[in-house]
């Protein structure tokens, strides 16, 4: 049921995030940002008519949405959470999009990461321009961040009334955070600190945490003009280094992927990672079997099964990350670039 | 031997004296020891040792400076630490209920300490982390390793043996090691605590040799506090050292089951202890299935006891060793035993009570314990208190405990469940099951295995990890009537547990413990895999770093490096147009 939930909110957010692109792209055209020859690049509805129901067949249809599914877990629950905060911000509504990411970061902490580019994207909704010295941006900066403090602390002061005690909290984000039990799933920490020599364990967890939350500000600088994108990466970011991943997180980031298939003449190593990922998804319970079952493997193989997949999905993003620097690039600068003296040019980055 | 005798019989009637004629309050104190041999149903015989020091004193109250025959160590132990009971044991083998029958006092596999402190007793870990460590310096036990992780709080299974005034549970504290070793070094000490050491007595039979060549091998100690007299009007503190040892007299008699003293232990008696007033060694003789004279014990014993002991009318062989005719033909003791005719292997005696326990399961992801209770009794139904404590390591799954009796579930009337904390406590779960008559009671529980850091595994990870035996309490009807057995008067073994009334008698079983497998990392690996991982960590950062801080550019034509130059020049050798 919350898978399907999950489906129906990402169809509207997606479909009410294409009528948002299309008119921006409506308005660069008629403002001439936009260099001549790039008709090709540029979005049509034609095209776009059909993402929002890719992207709800991409989870729903999603061997990873399955597998979760069955195995019962509450991660369908976090991902309808973000759904449903994913289609109130881009519906624009600062109230419910702010509850939405209390109910999300009071679920695991992670999603702390995701007001950034909600900020940002009610920011552009609002037309407010975004600089450091202007007034409406840090009046609605506060309340914004007023509104989902509230809330959370609603949330958790509920949670103190139905338990009668502040245990619930180190039990809960403590246990995020300081990762004591070392059960093996995809992610890369619990081999880390099953051979983590005692001295530095607490400087690695806190590491490792800070890596999460790391990418926010740098992400936000650069993508400021791209509120959905960066709310993507930080989604894929946020399910490959949070402490305890598992496969319904990447299910909700490759959900997205449909929405910027447009960029998928700039990838550069899309067939050699989709080939990682599917092997990698493949081995993972073969590796598993051999380990615990058979006797016959070590916890080394399946350890660098987890690596592997890893790998392949950092690759993924910053593939997609990169398609979508260069077809910025293009769109303001014309797609058949010329050098000085009329060769064809190269685009490097520098 | 003989002038240490003669030594400590000179010093005794002056250490009495002033003792006597000091205060008028006479700390007397008395020791008791007694051998019971016991020929069990498939072979073996047991021999188990008791000796047992009463001691007058209260060692709660006053400064009690003068120890004579109470060992100084532990009673310092129980005056400073507020201990109202201690029962420590350290057992090698495990007492095959089903075959020798039930045991006298059974203890399991490892090290088991239970400890009841006094109410006064404000902090009670602390004061058993500080018991616990004393003590594995007095018995070179590994004790010390008793901490949270493996002590337990029960709150049903082990009521006071002693005096008691309240039962607050939250004053009792049990732990065993599973992976503890019995050996010389723990028999050493524990013989030091004796008034005649080994030197005199029934302990010059205790020859580390022999006693560890054994099937099962179990020595405690117990202190806890009795009545003085009948009117109970004051304390006595009661020490009683029991060692029970299980000797195969089939390997070790080429295929005879003839045994003697001298055979078991490579020693005889050859005097009592000077300083106890009672020595005696038994013999049980009981007839099976009403034919005597199957078996003949020589010397001929002076006298013949009878006693109902759990539930059985035994007869047992007296020899007294401090009276002066025991010593008369010979100047040593060396008690006999020959069978007439071979016994039946057939007529063994299935004990009312008994139990097994073990783990099922495949792979190293999930298992399942499986307890297996015994009622052979064949009318009458009792409860049983089952306790069992597992580490945290192994995490049960209590929503899948089941316990079917007759192939229908059977409901505990009173459940008792504590889970564990990682790294912190471990499960507890006690049970009082209903057993029906002539049933067997099959209990389950599935829990999954946890993948422990690297430096917690023991240095041998492949062989398991232990999980200590359950505990099982019953009063199991007996089907012979007991009379209230006078502590004073009747043999110690008959005196171990305090009877409630004459129709049922205690017992405690253990089961076996269990050995489970974890999954284990690789020990050999830890800085390749925090290369490996930060390695991972480190090309995400590096992408993201690179498209973060660079924007693309239009390539400018370069004018080339050295490379390329000298490219260049050989081209132009060669003739070809120029890169």
């Amino acid at each position: 049921i919350t898978d399907v939930l999950t489906a129906v909110a990402l169809y509207l957010a997606i479909q009410d995030f294409n009528k948002v692109v299309f008119k921006k792209q409506k308005l660069l055209i008629e403002l001439d940002k936009y260099a001549p020859d790039v008709a090709e690049l540029v979005q049509t509805p034609m095209e776009m008519h059909y993402i929002p129901l890719k992207v709800a067949l991409f989870y729903l249809l999603n061997p990873y949405t399955v597998m979760s599914c069955v195995a019962k877990s509450t991660c369908a629950i976090n991902n309808t959470v973000i759904a449903f905060f994913i289609l109130a911000t881009i519906k624009g509504s600062a109230f419910l999009s702010a509850v939405f990411l209390a109910l999300a970061t009071y679920q695991s902490l992670y999603p702390l990461t995701l007001f950034a580019p909600a900020l940002l994207y009610l920011l552009q909704r609002q037309f407010i321009p975004i600089k450091l010295r202007s007034k409406s941006f840090w009046l609605y900066m506060m309340q914004y961040a007023a509104l989902y403090l509230c809330s959370l602390v609603v949330i958790i002061c509920l949670s103190f009334f139905l338990l009668n005690s502040w245990d619930f909290i180190p039990s809960v984000y403590g246990f995020i955070l300081s990762v004591p039990d070392l059960t093996p799933n995809i992610g890369l920490f619990w081999y880390f600190f099953a051979e983590m020599f005692e001295h530095f364990s607490l400087f690695f967890v806190c590491v490792f945490q800070i890596n999460v939350f790391f990418y926010t500000i740098p992400l936000a600088i650069k993508l400021k003009e791209h509120p959905v994108f960066f709310m993507f990466i930080q989604i894929a970011i946020i399910s490959i280094f949070k402490s305890y991943p598992t496969v319904g997180d990447i299910a909700l980031y490759m959900a997205f992927l449909p929405v910027w298939s447009h960029l998928y003449r700039f990838l550069r190593n899309i067939f050699i990672l989709s080939c990682v990922l599917i092997v990698c998804s493949l081995l993972f319970p073969v590796l598993w079997h051999l380990w615990i079952y058979a006797g016959s493997a070590n916890s080394n193989f399946y350890y660098a099964i987890t690596l592997t997949f890893n790998i392949g999905q950092i690759l993924l993003i910053s593939d997609y990350f990169y398609a979508f620097l260069r077809r910025e690039y293009y769109l303001t600068h014309g797609l058949h670039l010329t050098r000085q003296d009329g060769t064809e040019a190269m685009l490097v980055l520098k | 031997g003989g002038m240490l005798a003669a030594v400590l019989l000179l010093l005794l009637p002056l250490a009495a004296g002033p003792g006597r004629a000091g205060a008028g309050r006479a700390q007397r104190d008395a020791l008791r020891e007694e051998l019971l041999l016991s020929p069990l149903p498939a072979g073996d015989v047991a021999a188990t040792f008791q000796f047992r020091t009463r001691w007058d004193a209260d060692l709660q109250r006053g400064a009690v400076s003068h120890y004579r025959l109470f060992p100084k160590a532990l009673g310092r132990l129980v005056a400073a630490l507020g201990v109202r009971e201690l029962h420590l044991a350290l057992t090698q083998g495990f007492w095959r209920t089903r075959a020798w029958g039930q045991p006298p006092l059974q203890a399991p596999a490892g090290a088991e300490l239970w400890v009841w402190f006094q109410p006064t007793v404000t902090d009670v870990d602390k004061a058993w982390k500080e018991l616990s460590n004393i003590l594995s310096g007095i018995f070179c036990a590994s004790l010390n390793f008793i901490d949270s992780t493996n002590t337990v709080t029960p709150t049903a299974s082990f009521k006071p043996l002693g005096l008691a005034n309240g039962t607050d549970h939250r004053l009792l504290r049990y732990a065993v090691l599973p992976r503890e070793v019995v050996c010389t070094e723990n028999l050493t000490p524990w013989k030091k605590l004796l008034p005649c050491g080994s030197k005199a007595g029934l302990a010059v039979l205790l020859k580390a040799e022999r006693l560890f060549h054994s099937s099962y091998h179990s020595q405690a100690v117990h202190i806890r506090p009795v009545c003085r007299d009948a009117s109970c009007l004051a304390v006595s503190w009661e020490l009683r050292q029991t060692l029970t040892v299980v000797f195969d007299t089939f390997s070790s008699g080429q295929g005879k089951k003839d045994w003697s003293l001298f055979k078991m232990f490579s020693r005889t008696l050859t005097d009592a202890c000077p300083l106890a007033s009672q020595s005696k060694v038994y013999v049980d003789i009981s007839p099976k299935n009403k034919e005597k004279e199957l078996l003949e014990v020589t010397p001929p014993p002076a006298s013949v006891h009878e006693a109902i002991v759990q539930g059985d009318k035994r007869t047992y062989a007296v020899y007294d060793l401090l009276s002066p005719s025991l010593f008369n033909t010979s100047r040593s003791l060396n008690v006999q035993l020959k069978w007439k005719r071979p016994q039946d292997s057939s007529e063994l005696l299935t004990p009312i009570l008994h139990a097994q326990r073990y783990v099922s399961g495949y792979g190293l992801q999930t298992g399942e314990i499986s307890t297996l209770i015994y009622n052979t009794h064949p009318y009458r139904a009792f409860p049983v208190i089952l306790l069992e404590t597992v580490p945290w390591y192994l995490r049960l799954y209590v929503h899948t405990l089941t316990i079917i009796t007759k192939g229908k579930e059977n409901k505990p009337s009173y459940i008792h469940y504590q889970p564990a904390q990682d790294r912190r406590r471990p499960h507890l779960l006690e049970m009082l099951i209903q057993l029906p008559a002539n049933s067997v009671t099959k209990i389950t529980i599935q829990f999954e295995r946890a993948l422990l850091k690297w430096t917690e595994y023991t240095p041998d990870p492949n062989h398991g990890f232990y999980v200590s035996s359950s505990v099982l309490s019953a009063l199991v009807p007996s089907v012979i009537a007991m009379k209230d057995v006078d502590v004073e008067q009747s043999p110690l073994f008959t005196s171990l547990f305090p009877s409630s009334d004459g129709s049922s008698y205690f017992v405690r079983l253990y089961t076996e413990p269990l050995l489970v497998n974890l999954p284990t990392p690789d020990f050999s690996m830890p800085y390749n895999v925090i290369c490996l991982t930060c390695t991972v960590v480190a090309v995400c950062y590096g992408s993201f770093y690179n498209l973060l801080t660079r924007t693309f550019h239009v390539e400018e034509p370069s004018r080339g490096g050295l490379a390329k130059r000298l490219a260049n020049i050989i081209r132009k050798f060669r003739g070809v147009p120029p890169l």
